[in-house]
């Protein structure tokens, strides 16, 4: 049978990594790892799988290639399992291998939980070989750099002090030609909500900051956004495996809200990011909740509609489908509010199969779209089951509210030639609401 | 040294501004209100309808327009800055006065203690580095991020990127490319990561949070590591009396205090961080997790026996031996502690505490369904607001300025510390 | 061979009963003491109304997302487990041995429901062995822990099958029954048996993180 060995894919950083390391190093390290930060959770796993793979049907790796070396437990089989037979005493070529499959070929999207009936968490597991990985100094180079960026610049795209207030000042600027008077508002202490994003918002996608400031200002809320750093709310970090750069970033974004003195965070549509902040970043830095409450955009649009703020002038009439990104629906139960919105924006809207929880991830989260040009066609072909299902909806709208679900997704509708466009809630708001100032 | 000698401290009332909307030019929005340290002055960015950009200060707007404007701030001595464009090109402005030398960008405006350093972070011809009362550094940088201003202002520093390593190289960046600069002059060290650099109260001395590999956390002091490592820590403090450095530090899972290269307080806290010594440097405190979610305040190691979800802004008075800070259960139900008690009051919203100089009395602002008001030592002003600034006390403590707005008026109330009682 | 029925049934079967109670007891213990000391920061999300919720649905069968989309496993895995258990404890023989030693006695269920029991059982590890053969990515998995794992459960049930049929040498087959049993029971807190023990809690545990935490199903 074919394993993660027959399918390597070059690439710079986990090549640079490996020639670097010799057995003896990677037994201490994995030792050290396991005795640090492993504990009953691991322990249990490791040894209660029953290994009866029924949680191969959970994978859209294993469904789109029908190979049984992608199912979750075989991701485990191959990494983990490994390196506690060896005890971490393993040739580096086996760290090649482990880090390709933990962070080229499992998205973290948590799916398979639904299938193992002893509720064996594989994303931890292959978070935590990513974290042996991060420790080993192999890590797919794009990726690694984003997580650079996040510790020099507390953001992922070395965006510069000078760049991001300049930006949502140039946003408003541009803005106020459509709705006079719209404010992007820096650093307004006390505001109801501090808004965040993503670095590639200000760097490529200015036009969600614009349209963002648009709903807010038409929903008259009072809400704010930072001109320092902090603003950003991605984390690539906590998917290499670099929980102390993570948690920096995670520090850094609450404090900033903290300081602003705002009574929640309103994230926009990003999944792994409100997964950083909502569900990771607060444990390490040792708050049981949010130090200040987190909203993700899905919830926000929703409260506002709840509230009559968001009032259209027609809804979309052509048939939508709504795909349910992994973070915010296994990762906070957003299913029913994401339906209800799209609901309220699209006349008509054609549900894809299977959803909700049990939706198929994208294959782009989980920090897999961020390793890069080489692994890009490992998340594209190992999702033809997505295409299936969206082939399968018969329409050409696709509502995704996650940054990494529409890279993913529209690199599977290019490639399998799906005739659709991804769009994000934000889009479509801003398309159909009343302008109450345009002139 | 007190501003405040010369502020007016008679008790009373005083509208200053009747109306916060009030214009002495036509204008599309005011907006980003900011108030004098002494509540005499009301500044606010104005749009005119030109369209342009200026200041407000108590209505009446400057004579000068600009392309755009932000971050209007008072320095301690009551100057206005703000941060404008003309012709494409940004400037500090000060009381209606840019300065002479024109950035691509500068933002962030810092201020030394007296007032007479006015420091900002400029970007000119894609490099980066400070501008200190309008004269930019000689020497700027690829990049140069959080600085920091000594307290006289004598010294600005900030974290530089000394090499220029291509797109993605993750080699290259792993061998360091950053360093700390002091007044425009990088140390001959680099490091892989730079963080939280802060002065010495003369500002001869610089510390750092520094990352000599992914994995290798320490400090560095003038450029010098430590020889510790560690598996992370946050941003260092000096001791205003030894001079020594104090960080927490993070090994084995968990977080204790390193002094000078060596361990101080014991490894065994969940979290550590904002540590902070009294004036005199007798006492070390810090915000500290004794177990998950559980948040206090300790000083010398030992943990005040209150615990609360998340404890934010401590504060030592600047005098004497005294601590408070706010706890809240994320971000609501906010307390305030003060030495280890913990005050009646619950609410949305508390703000920074501020002690008299006498260290006699805690002022803290708070607000309540929408309401704001200030507490002296756990008693609110009889009287609450639709938004108040941060309290202030009279050079002998035994009087309270607060800057309120209410009913689109803005106040300046000097009320004596009795008459807080509710 | 009567020495060794005499061993089997006397001094083995209390050491065997005493590793497996005793063998439980401390392994979960450790694994608690190790979960508050190592994972406080996942412990402190048990929420016990949202692990019995998941708990519910997945002792049911096709109660969660894996039973469904497995059915022929689902079934076989109901069947073989509440027989696993019945067996054991409701076979007259083994009442009969308890109240011999012990004059401990509880009603049995009749002969042959007992004996049509056990042979799901054994069907039960036929098809796990089947599955371990043949399909691809139960094989991939498969180590040698699992084929020993399954052959003691295997061969605990096939020697009671055949001792009740009176197949083969009876007493033989009835020692060796009662040995395979013996360590079938030593063997659960200490091999992937320990399923058994920790099960409920993996389960309970991320059920309480997807409730408490993630506000969504996870079954």
């Amino acid at each position: 049978m074919k394993t993660i060995a027959d399918r390597l894919i070059e690439d710079v950083g986990l090549r640079r990594g490996v020639d670097r390391l010799t057995p003896e190093k990677i037994q201490k390290v994995f030792k050290e790892l396991v005795a640090g930060e492993c504990g009953a959770r691991m322990k249990t796993y490791m040894e209660t799988c029953v290994r009866c793979g029924m949680c191969a049907k959970a994978c859209h790796y294993y469904m789109s290639h029908k190979d049984p070396s992608y199912t979750p437990v075989a991701k485990v089989s191959q990494t983990m399992w490994r390196l506690f037979d060896a005890d971490g005493k393993v040739d580096p070529k086996v760290i090649y291998e482990c880090a390709q499959v933990a962070y080229t070929e499992c998205n973290l999207c948590r799916r398979c939980i639904h299938y193992c009936p002893l509720g064996i968490d594989t994303g931890y597991i292959i978070s935590v070989v990513r974290r042996l990985c991060h420790k080993l100094g192999v890590t797919p180079q794009y990726i690694q750099d984003t997580a650079h960026s996040h510790s020099a610049t507390m953001n992922q795209m070395w965006v510069k002090d000078d760049e991001w207030p300049d930006t949502l000042q140039w946003q408003e600027e541009e803005a106020r030609e459509e709705f006079p008077g719209l404010r992007i508002p820096l650093d307004v202490e006390g505001a109801d909500f501090m808004y965040s994003v993503i670095a590639p918002e200000p760097k490529f996608r200015t036009q969600l900051i614009y349209q963002a400031a648009a709903i807010f200002n038409a929903a008259g809320v009072s809400w704010t956004m930072p001109s320092t750093p902090g603003w950003d709310n991605s984390n690539m970090a906590m998917f290499t495996g670099d929980s102390e750069i993570m948690a920096r970033i995670e520090r850094a974004h609450y404090e900033t809200a903290q300081r602003l003195r705002v009574k929640r965070i309103v994230m926009g549509e990003c999944g792994h990011a409100f997964r950083a902040v909502y569900d990771v970043g607060n444990r390490w830095l040792g708050w049981k909740w949010h130090p200040v409450p987190v909203v993700h955009s899905v919830d926000f649009f929703w409260q506002l509609i709840q509230e009559g703020r968001i009032k259209l002038t027609h809804k979309y009439a052509e048939p939508v489908t709504i795909h349910d990104p992994c973070n915010i629906i296994r990762g906070r139960g957003l299913m029913e509010k994401l339906r209800e919105v799209t609901h309220f924006l699209c006349e008509n809207v054609v549900e894809m199969t299977p959803n909700r929880e049990h939706n198929y991830c994208c294959c782009a989260g989980g920090g897999v779209i961020n390793c890069g040009p080489p692994f890009k066609n490992v998340r594209i072909v190992g999702n033809s089951i997505k295409a299936e299902q969206l082939k399968a909806t018969g329409v050409h709208t696709l509502v995704a509210p996650c940054h990494n679900c529409h890279g993913g997704l529209e690199d599977i509708i290019s490639k399998f030639g799906l005739n659709m466009h991804t769009k994000f809630l934000g889009d479509l708001i801003y398309e159909l609401m009343e302008k109450p100032e345009a002139e | 040294m007190s501003f405040a000698q010369s502020w007016d401290f008679t008790p009373g009332v005083r509208v200053v501004l009747d109306d916060m909307r009030q214009c002495s030019r036509e204008y599309e929005w005011l907006e980003e209100p900011h108030v004098s340290p002494d509540g005499e002055r009301v500044a606010m960015v104005a749009a005119l309808p030109d369209p342009a950009l200026s200041v407000a200060v108590n209505g009446e707007v400057w004579e000068a327009t600009f392309e755009k404007v932000w971050y209007p701030r008072f320095s301690p001595d009551g100057r206005l800055t703000v941060l404008a464009q003309t012709d494409g090109e940004w400037t500090m402005v000060v009381d209606g006065e840019p300065w002479e030398e024109q950035y691509a960008y500068i933002w962030g405006t810092l201020f030394s203690a007296n007032g007479d350093i006015i420091a900002a972070p400029i970007q000119q011809d894609g490099k980066y580095g400070l501008s200190v009362n309008g004269t930019p550094w000689e020497t700027l940088f690829d990049n140069a991020n959080q600085v920091t201003l000594s307290r006289d202002g004598s010294a600005a520093a900030a974290v530089v990127q000394v090499k220029s390593p291509a797109q993605a190289d993750i080699a290259a960046f792993q061998e360091g490319i950053f360093s700390v600069a002091v007044n425009g002059v990088a140390w001959d060290s680099i490091f892989v990561n730079c963080w939280a650099p802060t002065f010495d109260p003369a500002g001869k001395n610089v510390a750092t949070t520094i990352r000599r590999s992914l994995y290798d956390y320490s400090i560095a002091v003038n450029g010098k590591a430590w020889t510790g490592s560690y598996a992370c820590a946050w941003g260092p403090v000096f001791n205003p009396a030894t001079g020594a450095v104090a960080a927490p530090v993070r090994k084995a899972g968990a977080w204790g205090m390193a002094i000078d290269d060596a361990m101080a307080w014991d490894i065994r806290y969940g979290q550590l961080w904002h540590q902070v010594f009294s004036p005199d440097g007798s006492k070390l405190a810090a915000i500290a997790a004794v177990s998950f979610g559980d948040f206090t305040v300790v000083v010398d190691n030992t943990p005040w026996d209150i615990v609360f979800p998340v404890v934010t802004d401590l504060t030592p008075s600047p005098v004497g031996n005294r601590f408070a800070a706010l706890a809240s259960n994320h971000n609501s139900d906010f307390a305030i502690l003060c030495d280890g008690k913990v005050w009646a009051g619950r609410y949305d919203m508390a703000y920074p505490p501020v002690w008299s100089p006498d260290a006699a009395h805690l002022a803290v602002t708070v607000e309540k369904a929408g309401r704001f008001t200030v507490l002296v030592d756990g008693k609110a002003y009889p009287e609450s607001f639709d938004k108040c600034f941060d309290p202030a006390f009279s050079p002998d403590g035994s009087k309270v300025l607060i800057r309120a707005v209410a009913g689109g008026k803005y106040h300046r109330i000097v009320a004596p510390v009795a008459a807080f009682t509710g | 061979m009567h020495a060794l029925f005499n061993l089997a049934v006397g001094p083995l079967a209390w050491l065997a009963f005493a590793l497996f109670i005793l063998g439980s007891a401390y392994r979960l213990m450790a694994m608690r003491a190790l979960a508050l000391k190592k994972d406080a920061s996942f412990v402190a999300y048990i929420s016990w109304p949202h692990a019995l919720k998941s708990l519910a649905h997945w002792i049911t069968p096709f109660g969660a997302l894996g039973w469904r989309e497995n059915p022929g496993v689902t079934v076989v895995t109901f069947a073989f487990h509440i027989c696993l258990f019945l067996v054991p404890l409701f076979l007259m023989g083994h009442i009969a041995l308890f109240d011999a030693f012990h004059g401990w006695s509880w009603p049995a269920l009749p002969d042959t429901v007992a004996d049509t029991l056990s042979i799901v059982v054994v069907a039960a590890c036929l098809y796990f062995l089947w599955r371990r053969i043949a399909v691809p990515e139960v094989r991939f998995i498969t180590r040698t822990h699992d084929w020993l794992v399954l052959a003691l459960v295997g061969a605990t049930f096939l020697t009671g099958v055949l001792a009740y049929h009176r197949i083969g040498d009876n007493l033989f087959m009835t020692t060796l029954h009662i040995l395979c049993g013996e360590a079938m029971l030593v063997a659960i807190p200490f091999t992937r048996l320990s399923h058994m023990l920790f099960g409920f809690f993996s389960r309970g545990y991320i059920a309480s993180e997807f409730g408490s935490v993630r506000h969504a199903k996870d079954w």
